[in-house]
């Protein structure tokens, strides 16, 4: 048996390659200690099912999503421009990654700065593999009969219209799918989008990431699935606060599948 | 002598016209206080967005109650404005009921229809005053609803049930005049909802009649001209531009924020990328992002005057519904409150945008913005297309690229970003740290 692999685009541009798809992992999921988990998870699913893939790797900067939200303009367009360079010079035409910030900055706002490529968010790629039968389910593992919530990310429901992949996901897991009250279109932000991730909320009554975690775990769920780093810090933060962390688990959709299929 | 009523319908008819030409030119005006910007591509797609959107209300109806009940009075608004065209024609050529005699039958089917209307759109406003008033409905006890801004939405709901019940007390004392034979009225074979309240009337002499009936004609017309003028400095302005608006509505996805190619300029020339006119100079860029009305762009006033305060944005905004200060809502009456007084200080001779005040500190604070988490919840909620988010985002510029003033953690942030490429503080040499576990586990 062989070892996973994760090849960069530099190594493969050295030996004259170029992967199908570029896995842009964003900060969050090359730092992040509990997010590297979902990276790992998806690397490995890559891995499984065969897909030519490549990572920038040490290439790899900040989207500028943070700073462009936070009004600093200058210093996005810096980094968008840079990282149009990289990915231009490795002729880069497809790229997936599992973050619904950095999907929407490469997706929407790359190609009026020169960076045209087919962007997709993890879900629909995980989507496309199982319809493709290329992820062989187990469909009886940890989840199976699990009642789960899946939390909508703004930036990848409201700000670009993938609703109905994650949750295809989902069902294919042969798990119980419960909707919040607030979802799809009037889904709640989980608090973070819009740079708040990096600063500490305006005073209020409450923090959004308690109102959202409340709101799902009134559907009586015992997983929240989410598919953005962001939400899942929150998430994960809101249960601690409820003091629920023993009996509700918060995944992204790429460990949820990883660990049906056994890896 | 007999002329007589005829003249004074036209001095009032040419005095609101007068009236209302000079509001609308002041609006214009102020709209166009925001910068210049072009939204006339895909001219398929942005019909197609108006008549969905403001034409077919297409958004009320993800709230079931009002969106039925506010059917009722646009329905009505807008087929009853036909019988105000016999109106304004009858009160020109001194003629009564001008259309009856050509349309027959049919002109006894559509009064019948427009009482119907009349009684659906009284009943609706009697609810939403109820809902306003007893039931309080949340959205509508916002901090910024006190004084005028609710004080303006119960006078629309009472001018609008009085000009029915005019409509209604016109064609009652009418048909019970022309039963009775009096010359001019023309019996239309029985109103079906004026016909329940004739009976008030019936002990009235015929010359009695005569003039309540012509009071309510008069009242009916002078009231709807009234409320025309009335309409432009209340936000029931949503009635004509809401079209415009939706027809100007932002048709990329939601997530994508607007560019500043000058900044590009800039950036590529730090970068060393070859630009396409390298001898040109950088463009002279008079403030980036936005303090004052005149920095946001036309269609960003545009929504503002569109804004008709029914508060959907701020009742699905996460930080509002949190506590936090930030009302989508807000934002856009404030824009509308400072283009209102720049326009008025510039008609007057004063110092218009030069009068010390902004948008951003005097109206709108930062604590304000800096509590938007950019979902887009209020752009979704707003049944008229308004993007309450641009204006947040376009201020941020101003306080992060002309002040340097945004939050200490973001100027971190900034830092980080600029010095290890993330914006956390980590090391970029450890970007690809995560991967060593990885190629060390066996492919199962």
């Amino acid at each position: 048996m062989s070892n996973y692999k994760v090849p960069t685009m530099a190594e493969m541009a050295a030996k004259g390659e170029s992967p199908e798809v570029l896995f842009w992992v964003g900060c969050a999921g090359s730092f992040d200690e509990r997010y590297k988990a979902v990276t790992q998870a998806f690397v490995k699913i890559l891995n499984k099912v065969g897909v030519s893939f490549a990572v920038l790797g040490p290439e790899e900067t900040c989207t500028g999503d943070p700073a462009r939200r936070a009004g600093n303009e200058f210093l996005f367009q810096m980094q968008a421009v840079a990282n149009i360079q990289v990915l231009n010079g490795y002729n880069v035409k497809k790229v997936v990654t599992a973050c619904p910030h950095c999907f929407n900055t490469i997706k929407n706002e790359y190609p009026e700065l020169g960076g045209n490529y087919e962007v997709i968010h993890h879900s629909q790629f995980l989507q496309q593999l199982i319809n493709e039968g290329k992820v062989a389910l187990q469909g009886g593992g940890e989840f199976k009969g699990r009642k789960i919530t899946f939390h909508d990310s703004c930036y990848l429901g409201r700000a670009n219209n993938v609703y109905e992949a994650p949750r295809e996901v989902i069902k294919a897991l042969d798990v119980e799918l419960v909707e919040m009250k607030r979802c799809k279109t009037k889904g709640l932000c989980c608090g973070a989008g819009g740079a708040q991730m990096f600063k500490e909320p305006e005073n209020g009554k409450k923090d959004i990431n308690v109102e959202r975690t409340e709101e799902a775990l009134a559907t009586g769920a015992n997983t929240i699935a989410v598919g953005c780093p962001f939400c899942l810090t929150m998430m994960s933060d809101g249960v601690k606060n409820k003091n629920k962390e023993s009996e509700v688990k918060v995944y992204d959709l790429a460990e949820m599948i990883a660990k049906d299929m056994g890896i | 002598m007999s002329f007589l009523p005829q003249i004074v319908f036209l001095i009032i008819f040419g005095l609101a016209a007068w009236i209302l030409a000079k509001r609308v030119k002041f609006l214009n005006r102020n709209i166009h206080l925001g910068k210049g910007t072009t939204r006339n591509d895909q001219t398929d797609a942005r019909w197609k967005t108006m008549m969905l959107v403001a034409f077919g209300q297409q958004k009320m109806f993800k709230r079931i109650i009002p969106a039925v009940l506010h059917l009722f009075v646009y329905v009505g608004f807008i087929i009853i404005n036909l019988e105000v065209l016999e109106f304004v024609l009858d009160g020109i050529l001194g003629t009564h009921r001008l259309f009856a005699p050509f349309l027959g039958g049919v002109y006894v089917a559509a009064m019948n229809f427009f009482e119907f209307l009349a009684i659906a759109v009284l009943l609706s406003c009697v609810i939403f005053l109820i809902r306003r008033n007893i039931v309080k409905v949340p959205r509508f006890t916002k901090p910024e609803m006190k004084g005028w801004p609710s004080m303006d939405g119960n006078l629309i709901l009472i001018i609008e049930i009085v000009l029915m019940l005019a409509i209604l007390t016109m064609n009652a004392t009418d048909q019970i005049l022309a039963e009775r034979g009096v010359e001019h009225y023309l019996a239309l074979g029985g109103l079906a909802f004026s016909g329940l309240i004739q009976p008030l009337f019936e002990g009235l002499s015929d010359m009695q009649l005569i003039i309540v009936e012509r009071a309510a004609w008069w009242f009916h017309i002078v009231g709807i001209l009234g409320f025309a003028i009335y309409v432009t400095y209340s936000k029931h302005l949503h009635i004509f531009l809401a079209f415009p608006n939706t027809w100007y509505s932002n048709l990329k996805p939601k997530g994508e924020m607007e560019n500043m190619p000058e900044v590009t300029n800039e950036v590529n020339m730090m970068l060393g990328i070859p630009t396409d006119n390298p001898n040109e100079p950088p463009a002279e860029i008079a403030r980036f992002g936005a303090k004052d009305v005149n920095d946001l762009t036309w269609v960003n006033v545009l929504n503002a005057y569109s804004c008709t305060e029914c508060g959907r944005c701020t009742s699905e905004c996460p930080a509002n519904i949190t506590g936090k200060t930030l009302s989508p809502r807000k934002i856009m009456m404030d824009v509308r409150d400072r283009a209102e007084e720049v326009g008025k200080s510039m008609d007057a001779g004063g110092k218009g945008l030069e009068d010390g005040k902004s948008l951003l500190g005097d109206y709108i604070t930062k604590e304000e913005i800096n509590a938007c988490t950019s979902c887009n919840a209020c752009v979704e909620a707003c049944p008229v297309n308004i993007d309450p988010l641009s204006i947040i985002l376009q201020m941020r510029r101003y306080v992060a690229m002309e002040e340097s003033g945004s939050p200490a953690q973001w100027n971190s942030m900034f830092q980080n970003m600029e010095t290890s490429f993330s914006p956390w503080k980590f090391s970029p040499a450890d970007r690809f740290n995560w991967a060593e576990k990885v190629k060390e586990e066996e492919i199962k």
